[in-house]
């Protein structure tokens, strides 16, 4: 999944949790201006969430970038860290899986179900990028 | 803390939860709130959410902490307000709070916990 068609509306810089709540108010915006139902827009400002909060946490911080799609119903982010990487990326992503104590290691998994296209680029040493798309609708 | 305020309200707890409120401001939040427990012996707490336009995971597994904690200082916690979206995309998380009650409004919440007693003669013993 690439962005190269798309227009990137804003970039949003993660360094504290005070960004997390901005990357959600920006896309919960763009997912308005294009439209979408309030469950729509719930559900990938959740899986946003889940993915900024991840480079935060994991590696200290990233860099989120946000798309208008070419189809203007969908809106597509673009979540990149240069923290350790993740090792086995299938494991990472079952619900259940944990790096923290007190997690339910739901985040990835749940961020890749609640969007509707997911794709995460990470190995040892080299960072991660998650790119994401949310659709305004069902249809 | 302005991201959350701790009401007195008819007997119980009354947590308001901003919508901007960070990671740091609501463990700050369950601090408070395990104190305000203790200091007025209250038996009952209801988090209000209707201002949180999502609830991921880690907001649910602090709701989860907050009741657990509260529960063990005899106070049981309803979460009140939830948007119906947040519900859905709580389920397809695999969140189902089992801890916490819900009710679907502040008023619901305070009918239920009198009649399991929980507010008429608050102070315990």
């Amino acid at each position: 999944m690439v962005f190269d068609e798309a227009d990137r509306i804003a970039t949003i810089e993660l360094e504290q949790d005070r960004d997390v709540v901005r990357a959600r108010s920006r896309v919960a915006d763009a997912m308005k201006e294009c439209g979408s139902s309030e469950l729509m827009q719930t559900r990938f400002v959740t899986a946003v969430s889940e993915v900024v909060r991840n480079a935060l946490t994991h590696a200290g911080g990233g860099t989120l970038a946000i798309y208008a799609m070419p189809n203007k119903r969908q809106v597509g982010i673009e979540c990149r860290d240069c923290g350790k990487g993740i090792e086995d990326i299938d494991a990472a992503m079952a619900d259940g899986f944990t790096t923290r104590r007190g997690s339910m290691g739901r985040g990835l998994g749940g961020a890749k179900r609640l969007s509707k296209t997911f794709a995460i680029d990470s190995s040892p040493g080299k960072g991660t990028t998650v790119r994401m798309i949310g659709a305004c609708s069902l249809r | 803390m302005n991201a959350a305020a701790i009401y007195a309200v008819e007997g119980v707890l009354l947590v308001s939860i901003t919508s901007d409120i960070t990671d740091t401001d609501i463990i700050d939040l369950q601090e408070a709130l395990s104190k305000r427990i203790a200091d007025t012996e209250c038996r009952g707490v209801v988090v209000d959410i209707s201002a949180l336009e999502i609830v991921d995971t880690f907001v649910g597994r602090v709701l989860a902490q907050l009741t657990s904690v509260a529960r063990l200082l005899d106070a049981e916690t309803y979460v009140v307000g939830m948007r119906p979206a947040v519900a859905m995309t709580l389920v397809e998380l695999g969140m189902y709070l089992p801890e916490n009650h819900t009710a679907l409004t502040l008023s619901h919440a305070l009918d239920k916990m009198r009649q399991s007693g929980l507010i008429d003669g608050l102070r315990r013993g």
